[in-house]
């Protein structure tokens, strides 16, 4: 309340040279911050609540989305009514909607590509975005200059992204942690720096124009249909990703991915090869974000490096980071609640970002973990077991 | 008996500090070799050296695994090493605190693996074949070392002893034909040192390997070993069987102290 009383309560007029007690607002802030205090409390008790219960061996209830998806009765009817939801969305809302659904899922996959980095390997990218842009303008150009399509570019974009990936990879082999976020930021300015100075290649800060959408089976479409059309590219892409990952994650691979995040000593001494390791990991990463640069450029028809800031990077990392590191569903929800919150939130015009700000706090502190923190896999052995009792001794 | 591991005039320099100083050591096949000296002696250097953590600045590591040729250890990167057969546990428990128990030794079979990316995301037979064999390889080596009723818990929430134990577990997944144990009984109590002792020798008599430890307790130390070597200063100053080094004088010396003239 005192902190806010130089701002909120005195307004000097400047035309008329008097100063105005607005006491009113200060009233409001009291309010305000009175009720706060009490959320705040309440909360607090309640995560001490939840760490005494498990520390006292107590079952802990299982939050409401990992039960979904293990119980089959549940699970099931679940994924029935998200996926129809998600294939009739464009006939039921608007273009307009649409479209920022569309963005929505690009975050997605961006989410999903950086997970296997930063959730999985435990290698913090700032600078994922610089895939994101090779992706882009691997589509813009060769568009540009030869014409092709974009089913074409769509596997050379992500193959651009990989060839990018491991190109970063190299020169952090040897570094972690920190060290390695400052020259992945590093990496990420320079690309953009140099699409926006190569005036002969990139076309500098104008951009590049009238990028042609996707047809199917050289059928053009209109706009509207167009847009409908890149939706359906991007749930199914997103399913192949998803498909991807998921298989990934429990695989030979995977399990050195978070054994190499867990601790690379360790991993090394137990028979890892940490550079190849690290190397697919970054190049599997920077795969999805050189595909979702093609379908961004294909969505906007036109991309300026402005579209790829540091920024952009951030808000990658805040959807792994706030989904969940190493989860798949987690990182989904991230993604949608992080892109399509503040849309929604427009209503609040300028306090929307506050809000937006303050949500990402309150997560953090009371659910470190994610919204769906990631579970490993757990395996029965009933048979094993009854062969194999009192081998020793 | 042959050797398995013959290391000569191993010098380890860390700048102008001689952490190693021309150490010769042998394993023999099947036997337990204890390794020990006061704290700062370059026990654990010796360790990091032989696994490939730190390049020795001179002297020769060779292996000669039973059944196949010798190999030089110098140059090799640590994951090449425990793919010729030395495994390692780690003075500070190193384990991945996130992954379960059963994970954590999936992990010691990585390096006998083979699936790749491709493999990983096409799913065939053979990469469920190997998937289904690494559960139960890593399956049956909890119930050796007696840890299956903790398989699918994080390993961070492991009881000490057992995270010491799962340790040895995920470096026998790898199959190693020499075990180096640094500090394996480091913490733990009476009753949980004595089930250590006893692992141990069952390692030895029914998975065929070698170990060469590094321990503080004497009491273990006396009962498991067959030959020990005492470093201090990075300098071997004595070896031979239990008996011998017990009345050691230079051994007594670097342990206690010397006597004071009066």
């Amino acid at each position: 309340m005192f902190l806010t009383f130089p701002i909120m309560v005195i307004r000097v007029n400047t035309v008329e040279n008097v100063v105005e007690w607005r006491w009113k607002n200060m009233f409001l802030i009291g309010i305000g911050s009175f009720f706060l205090s009490f959320v705040w409390r309440y909360l607090i008790k309640k995560r001490d609540e939840g760490t005494k219960k498990s520390e006292f061996g107590e079952t802990e209830k299982t939050p409401l989305i990992q039960r979904i998806l293990k119980e089959r009765k549940i699970f099931i009817p679940t994924l029935i009514i998200v996926s129809v939801f998600a294939l009739v969305f464009p006939f039921v809302f608007s273009l307009y909607q649409t479209n920022i659904m569309i963005t929505g899922l690009i975050y997605v996959m961006l989410g999903l590509g950086l997970n296997i980095v930063v959730g999985l390997a435990g290698l913090l990218d700032l600078g994922y975005v610089a895939f994101y842009a090779v992706g882009a303008y691997s589509y813009a150009l060769l568009n540009y200059h030869f014409g092709v399509g974009f089913w074409a570019v769509l596997p050379i974009g992500a193959g651009m992204g990989a060839f990018f990936g491991i190109l970063l990879g190299f020169p952090v082999l040897r570094l972690r942690g920190d060290y390695l976020a400052i020259v992945t930021l590093g990496f990420g300015e320079i690309i953009r720096l140099i699409l926006e100075n190569w005036n002969a290649f990139s076309f500098g800060p104008s951009g590049i124009a009238n990028i042609t959408r996707p047809s199917l089976f050289g059928i053009e479409f209109s706009v509207h249909n167009a847009t409908i059309y890149l939706y359906y590219i991007m749930i199914s892409l997103i399913l192949f990703t998803i498909f991807v990952v998921n298989r990934l994650q429990d695989s030979r691979i995977g399990r050195a991915w978070i054994a190499l995040r867990e601790d690379e000593v360790a991993c090394q001494a137990m028979g890892i090869d940490k550079r190849a390791t690290k190397l697919t990991a970054f190049a599997l990463g920077a795969t999805w974000a050189g595909m979702a640069g093609v379908i961004f450029a294909a969505k906007t028809t036109f991309i300026n490096p402005a579209s790829f800031t540091i920024w952009e990077s951030i808000i990658i990392l805040c959807i792994v980071v706030l989904g969940g590191m190493g989860s798949i569903i987690g990182v989904i929800t991230g993604a949608l609640v992080l892109i399509l919150l503040p849309e929604y939130l427009r209503a609040f015009s300028e306090y929307r970002m506050l809000i937006f700000g303050g949500i990402l706090v309150l997560m953090m502190v009371f659910r470190p973990g994610g919204i769906v923190p990631d579970v490993r896999r757990t395996y029965r052995f009933e048979g094993i077991e009854n062969n194999h009792r009192n081998n020793r001794k | 008996m042959k050797p398995i591991l013959k290391v000569k005039n191993l010098t380890m320099d860390f700048g102008g500090l001689r952490a190693l100083d021309s150490l010769d050591l042998e394993v023999f096949e099947g036997e337990i070799v204890a390794l020990i000296g006061p704290n700062g002696a370059g026990k654990t250097t010796f360790f990091n050296c032989i696994t490939g953590i730190h390049p020795p600045t001179k002297g020769d590591m060779l292996i000669l695994p039973p059944g196949k040729k010798q190999k030089r250890l110098n140059g090799l990167k640590p994951n090449h090493v425990t793919e010729h057969g030395l495994a390692r546990t780690f003075q500070n428990i190193r384990l991945f605190p996130n992954m379960t128990v059963l994970e954590n030794v999936m992990i010691g079979r990585h390096c006998r693996m083979s699936a790749g990316i491709a493999g990983a995301i096409l799913r065939g037979s053979s990469t469920i074949n190997e998937e289904k064999a690494v559960v139960r390889d890593s399956y049956l080596m909890l119930e050796k070392i007696g840890l299956t009723d903790f398989v699918n818990e994080f390993a961070m929430n492991l009881p000490y002893g057992a995270q010491r134990r799962l340790e040895i577990a995920r470096a026998m997944a790898t199959e190693p034909f020499l075990l180096l144990l640094d500090e394996p009984a480091a913490g733990m109590n009476p009753q949980e040192t004595q089930e250590l002792d006893d692992l141990i020798l069952w390692l030895r008599e029914n998975e065929n390997i070698s170990i060469l430890l590094i321990e503080h307790d004497m009491k273990l130390v006396m009962s498991l070993s067959d030959r020990i070597f005492v470093v201090d200063y990075g300098k071997k100053i004595a070896q031979g069987t239990p008996e011998d080094i017990l009345n050691n004088p230079a051994v007594i010396k670097a342990y206690l102290g010397e006597e004071m003239d009066a």
